[in-house]
């Protein structure tokens, strides 16, 4: 540094001086960004940390008044009770099923659409995108009440098909519209090279489309899952004793101990901390751009 | 076979949809309007009569007109946060995304056992002396502090949605046009106001509306934070079904419900539609 500027000084130029301000300006800038980013995070995190730590506490932890941060005593009493609770643990069982035949449903039914909106050009097509937007947009689960007594008359009220067929209705809007996109991002040059080589349409679409778009589909089923799990009206009008997690948990908070609505605040959240893990790659182009 | 191969493929989705959209809508209007001798507004006299109705009416709209622009304004300062490539940006990515797979009913309980009479707020405000007892914040008669805890409730909830759009939004725009402007000398806020916002104008109005329709359709965080003492129109579907059982009343909010969101659904759609048709 010092034999380099020594030229300068002995020719008898002064350097200005470093002007040093735009790069505390810069600095400045880096640190209030790093602090607006903590506490937006601290608010996001801070109230799943807490109910996590009431979950864990002891019952006489939980009671305690003021509350210090961290309990007093640490015991899995409280999830036990809530897992232990009646009808808990069948409702877990019936939130699972309905999902996964939501997942299948939607995408046995929807998939097939979003080919055809990816694929073809054809009369209507506008049309029908436009009701799928529709359907998209309307709250139908505030239909379920009608539903119910529809499926009062069909025999199937109360019944893990029944809340499956909500959720499927519910979920296939979506469905068709991420399928489309997956669809579209795969090229249809590899499709017309199949068929080319002898295959049928429908054994292109198989042997080749499916294999590329399965890891989108697998991110679209488990959006479609998500969406399942935590939809709680229509479970709940077209269930009374086969509920699923969140219409049991809804249903069983007026009687509920303060601890119960602890734990299954809790247990409900588990599952979205993996979900969104695991979807971590899809969510700007899931629910940011296909689905706006 | 060309022509008819698309519709084969889609009509099981429409079949569906009509069977399961369009069918217990003919109903839900059919049973909101009949009684035991045709046709009747006696569920509608009834609806109206309802304190908890008007109520839950003017809570729903507060709860819209007060959550969904603090929103969208959070979310763009997020998308900006994300944007300043911070450290641990991944990190802080994926837990301001964790409320976008939480249920509504989770959220309530969430806050639950920090609004609580004696949940973490109160513990904190008492041990730090600031208050006596803490204060009654799910208290029934505080209708105030019982809309900012369900409004806090939501925006934890809700925000990462619009948040996620917004950043998708913000991904499509070229970073040149901000070095542009950052170039010619324009400050922050000049480059925010003309240059990053009118850009971001399409994925704005879209959150906008979506969330107006989400935002319509709460009413599990307001029954996990207060019961019925904070009432919003879909927890009235829920209370005159499950509760009250009267499906023809249920089905008459159901309606209310459902002609509100079809106006902001008829918007959505104008939103959603133009840009494509002008590319």
């Amino acid at each position: 540094m010092s034999t380099e500027t020594r030229p300068a000084e002995a020719a008898g130029r002064t350097l200005p001086p470093v002007d040093t301000a735009p790069l505390k300006r810069r600095r400045r800038q880096a640190a209030w960004v790093q602090a607006a980013c903590i506490a937006v995070t601290l608010f996001m995190a801070l109230p799943i940390v807490l109910i996590g730590l009431s979950a864990i506490s002891s019952r006489d932890a939980l009671a305690e008044f003021p509350k210090p941060f961290l309990p007093s005593e640490y015991s899995f009493e409280t999830l036990l009770a809530f897992f232990e609770a009646t009808g808990t643990i069948p409702a877990l069982g019936n939130s699972v099923l309905v999902g996964v035949y939501t997942v299948f449903w939607s995408l046995v039914v929807g998939a097939p659409a979003g080919y055809a909106l990816a694929r073809h050009a054809f009369r209507g097509k506008n049309s029908y995108q436009v009701f799928i937007l529709l359907v998209r947009a309307l709250p139908i689960v505030v239909l379920s009440v009608p539903l119910a007594t529809m499926f009062l008359r069909l025999d199937v009220y109360d019944t893990v098909f029944a809340v499956t067929l909500v959720h499927t209705t519910l979920a296939l809007p979506t469905t068709v519209l991420i399928t489309a996109s997956i669809f579209v991002a795969v090229p249809t040059d590899l499709e017309e090279a199949a068929q080319v080589f002898g295959c049928t349409r429908w054994q292109a679409a198989r042997k080749v489309v499916v294999p590329l778009a399965l890891p989108g589909l697998a991110a679209s089923s488990i959006f479609t899952f998500v969406l399942s799990w935590n939809e709680i009206l229509g479970a709940t009008v077209v269930t009374l004793s086969h509920r699923t997690l969140p219409a049991q948990v809804l249903t069983a908070l007026d009687e509920a101990s303060t601890a119960y609505r602890f734990a299954g605040g809790f247990a409900l959240i588990l599952p979205a901390l993996v979900f969104i893990a695991v979807m971590r790659r899809y969510l700007v182009n899931m629910w940011g751009t296909t689905l706006r | 076979m060309r022509l008819r191969s698309p519709w084969l493929l889609l009509l099981p989705s429409i079949v569906l949809m009509v069977a399961l959209f369009g069918w217990p809508l003919v109903q839900g209007v059919l049973s909101a309007f009949t009684g035991a001798d045709g046709f009747t507004l006696a569920h509608w006299e009834r609806l109206f009569g309802d304190p908890y109705f008007l109520r839950a009416l003017r809570n729903t709209l507060l709860l819209i007109v007060i959550v969904v622009p603090v929103q969208v304004v959070l979310a763009v300062g997020m998308a900006l946060l994300m944007q300043a490539r911070p450290r641990f940006a991944s990190g802080h990515f994926y837990l301001w995304c964790v409320p976008l797979a939480i249920s509504e009913l989770a959220a309530g309980l969430v806050w639950l056992s920090i609004f609580d009479n004696r949940g973490y707020l109160n513990s904190l405000l008492v041990s730090l002396g600031l208050s006596e007892n803490g204060v009654q914040w799910l208290n029934y008669e505080n209708t105030a502090t019982m809309l900012l805890t369900v409004v806090i409730a939501e925006l934890w909830r809700a925000t990462s949605l619009v948040f996620v759009i917004v950043v998708a939004g913000v991904q499509m725009i070229p970073r040149e046009y901000d070095e542009a402007a950052q170039v010619f000398g324009a400050t922050f806020w000049q480059r925010l106001r003309h240059v990053t916002l009118p850009l971001l104008g399409p994925s704005l109005q879209v959150a906008l509306i979506l969330r107006t329709i989400l935002a319509l359709q709460a009413f599990a965080v307001a029954q996990a934070l207060t019961g019925r003492d904070f009432p919003l129109l879909v927890g009235e579907t829920y209370e005159w079904y499950v509760v009250l059982q009267n499906p023809a009343v249920a089905s008459a909010v159901a309606l209310v419900v459902l002609v509100i969101s079809l106006g902001t659904a008829v918007l959505y759609l104008r939103t959603v539609r133009q840009p494509e048709g002008a590319r």
